[in-house]
């Protein structure tokens, strides 16, 4: 049955998704302040019956500040996405309106991806004084050029189509071709594009922060926990790295599954 | 009346496919064009309606050259219709996408009202290809390049297109350049056939 | 040899993003081909010829509702057999010419065609070389990669892997498509021939008049219908040999007969009381 029916199984992994997602928000919204609550008569916990993931140096419950920080990582990896998919269409577009542009994007492209991504985030990120807008901003400039590379492609071929070809005979504007017969074309491609960039966009929020260089240390984002994590593993508190990591990986492959669903379907 | 004075034209420098090419399609004229697969039959129809440009010579339309914007007086059908129209629009926003043809003309072609709010995958070829035919003859175009354009279709339905077209060409006084290598058909439809063979037109 | 009992073939078809019909392909479609014999299947695109060549290679794509019995030398031709004999008893001409590996040259295509149909790899070289021979494929044609070929060339490369397989049943799809008169008769010619050792050929085509020369029966298809199987003699003068009144309609209205549509009405008509 799966395989016959490959949007039934993107619908059904859309709906498991979204469902995660739901709950992750309104978690935030239950968990009030408690993420930040100190109890200094449980530093360093294991996990128990009573701390659920454990505590950490100051007392504070593991398992809310890992929901915490995955619903923080949820927002910046949405906004982030959108706003690469958003440069890559826009890009793509501009690419087809003549040939001197298209070589002009062409070129961004080639120059951005020969660039490590971790060090172009890090000077981004840094001259833009950290924070979440930084990160957002940053990973955002960074992760658009292999979508658009892509949808530069599918738009250069669809150019050729004897439909689009004819629509320019019939008197058609180019603005007409471009969002009349094109773009919507791209519409899958850009769902399961933003999709894809998503988890890499959480990771590289994550590195970021972890590096120093992204949100700020108050915040309780996944980075911030696992650079934290970082000064205890020594001492055996191995629950304070393995849980917030558990949960980025999860969230990474849970959308690395629907977009591939997604793709299938499509 | 449309000119096409010496053309010539190649894809790679060194093989060339059509040279000094000429060729008059006078206003209400069938002019049939056959030719072996390969000798250039549709880059030579494709060039007459503006879609590729001439590397020597050029193509006229009463002495001007064709218009590089608005609704094309030269128009091009291809052969296969799955690719000449868009898939994610409805049959009836593609048969409209320049101009509303009238009842009468829909019910001359065969396009049917039960047609327009489906998409063009559940047509067959034979209706898919009435439809964009009638797309085309939108008011202002005063000639077709129809580029094997039954070649797909089944007899009767070839039949049922050509019979319509001959129609509407003769009342709007259409030049028409029909390009196939079925050369019955072209005895039937054009009373001038030229044939391209290497690069040059010899009539028959 | 080939018997093809009420077939019936659906396919999904999306009509909205969550809608989803199935669409008949072929409906209750039998035929019979017998050894020796080029037997033409004429319909329109879209009439389900091509899906009917697939059908019975098992080529269908996954989500696809068959029903009907298919039988090859008396047995029933099921799943299994059909993987089994494919290549080697059953061979399929494609209508594609990108059924050809792009990566490899033209005598190792039709070798690895002479070792699926299991002949030993010492004598498969020399196989190939003869059928390659046969179809006046000259030494170029024959260390040529498939791109370097011409449409004509092509189709007679996969008519050798038919050829060189030793299939008994030869179905071949489209074989004319994009050939010039000169072309075409040679790819038809080899599948008369082909026929004359006494293998069963189905000739698959959208045009009567490319079949008509070699064919010895004749099926006529609309819209995954059978209308009438005639032998092809049956097809000349104002087609009164004919059964049905589509058939007759459909012969008439070529080019190089009436080029009529007068008789459509009646065609209509029998469509309707069917």
């Amino acid at each position: 049955m799966s395989q016959a029916q490959p949007r039934l199984r993107a619908a059904f992994s859309l709906g498991v998704t979204a469902l995660l997602v739901m709950g992750l928000v309104a978690s935030q919204w239950l968990l009030g302040d408690s993420p930040q609550q100190m109890q200094f008569d449980a530093r360093l916990a294991p996990p128990s019956v009573e701390h659920w993931l454990g505590t950490d140096a100051l007392g504070r419950e593991l398992w809310a500040r890992t929901l915490a920080g995955l619903a923080l990582s949820f927002w910046v990896g949405c906004l982030a996405a959108l706003l690469s998919t958003l440069i890559a269409l826009s890009l793509a577009a501009i690419a087809t309106l003549s040939a001197r542009l298209d070589a002009l994007v062409s070129l961004l492209i080639d120059t951005l991806l020969s660039v490590p991504h971790l060090i172009l985030l890090m000077l981004i990120a840094f001259a833009l004084g950290g924070g979440t807008q930084a990160v957002i901003i940053a990973v955002a400039v960074t992760h658009w050029p292999s979508l658009a590379r892509v949808l530069r492609a599918e738009l250069w071929q669809l150019r050729q189509a004897p439909y689009v070809r004819i629509s320019r005979a019939l008197g058609k504007s180019r603005w007409f071709v471009l969002h009349g017969h094109l773009l919507p074309h791209l519409i899958p491609h850009c769902l399961v594009g933003a999709l894809l960039l998503f988890p890499h966009a959480i990771l590289h929020e994550a590195a970021l922060t972890f590096l120093g260089f992204g949100l700020s240390p108050s915040q309780p984002a996944i980075g911030v926990l696992l650079a934290d994590a970082m000064r205890y593993l020594s001492g055996g508190y191995w629950w304070l790295g393995i849980f917030p990591g558990l949960g980025l990986l999860l969230m990474v492959l849970g959308f690395e599954r629907l977009s591939s669903h997604l793709r299938r379907a499509l | 009346m449309l000119k096409a004075r010496q053309l010539s034209f190649h894809f790679a420098p060194k093989v060339p496919l059509l040279q000094n090419i000429s060729l008059t399609l006078c206003a209400g004229q069938w002019l049939g064009l056959s030719g072996d697969s390969g000798a250039g039959k549709s880059t030579l129809g494709q060039l007459l309606a503006g879609y590729l440009a001439p590397q020597a010579g050029d193509v006229t339309l009463d002495g001007e050259a064709l218009p590089k914007s608005g609704v094309q007086p030269v128009q091009w059908l291809p052969q296969s219709p799955e690719l000449a129209v868009n898939p994610r629009w409805r049959v009836g926003k593609i048969l409209r996408e320049a101009w509303t043809p009238s009842d009468a003309q829909c019910q001359a072609f065969g396009v049917k009202a039960k047609w327009l709010t489906r998409f063009p995958q559940s047509l067959s070829g034979g209706e898919l290809q009435r439809v964009c035919v009638l797309r085309a003859l939108a008011p202002g175009v005063r000639f077709l390049v129809a580029d094997e354009i039954s070649t797909m279709l089944d007899p009767i339905t070839q039949v049922e297109l050509w019979q319509a077209l001959k129609r509407e060409a003769e009342q709007r006084q259409l030049g028409v350049l029909v390009i196939s290598h079925d050369t019955a058909l072209l005895e039937r439809l054009c009373p001038q056939r030229l044939h391209l063979s290497e690069g040059q037109l010899k009539p028959w | 040899m080939l018997t093809i009992d009420q077939l019936s073939l659906q396919l999904p078809l999306y009509t909205s993003w969550w809608k989803r019909d199935w669409a008949t392909c072929l409906d209750e479609f039998s035929l019979t081909v017998f050894p020796g014999e080029v037997h033409a299947v004429v319909g329109a695109s879209g009439a389900g010829k091509s899906l009917l060549a697939y059908a019975i290679m098992d080529l269908l794509p996954t989500p696809a509702r068959l029903n009907g019995q298919l039988y090859y030398q008396g047995k029933p031709l099921n799943a299994s057999r059909q993987r089994q004999l494919r290549g080697r008893e059953l061979a399929l001409i494609p209508q594609s010419l990108s059924a050809l590996d792009p990566l490899v040259r033209t005598q190792r295509q039709v070798t690895w065609a002479a070792l699926r149909a299991g002949q030993p790899s010492a004598h498969a070289w020399h196989a190939s070389q003869q059928a390659l021979d046969h179809y006046q494929l000259d030494a170029r044609a024959q260390q040529a990669y498939a791109h370097e070929l011409s449409g004509g060339m092509a189709r007679r490369v996969l008519t050798a892997m038919a050829h060189v397989s030793q299939a008994k049943l030869v179905i071949a799809d489209e074989p004319s498509v994009g050939l010039d008169p000169h072309q075409r008769r040679r790819v038809l010619d080899a599948l008369r021939e082909l026929a004359d050792q006494g293998k069963s050929v189905i000739l698959i085509t959208h045009d009567l008049r490319h079949a008509l020369p070699i064919a010895d029966h004749v099926t006529i298809m609309r819209d995954g219908k059978r209308v009438e199987t005639a032998p092809s003699c049956a097809f000349q003068g104002t087609g009164s040999m004919l059964l049905s009144a589509y058939s007759q309609a459909l012969w008439l209205a070529l080019p190089d007969n009436a080029f009529a549509a007068t008789t459509t009405r009646r065609v209509e008509q029998e469509a309707h009381v069917a």
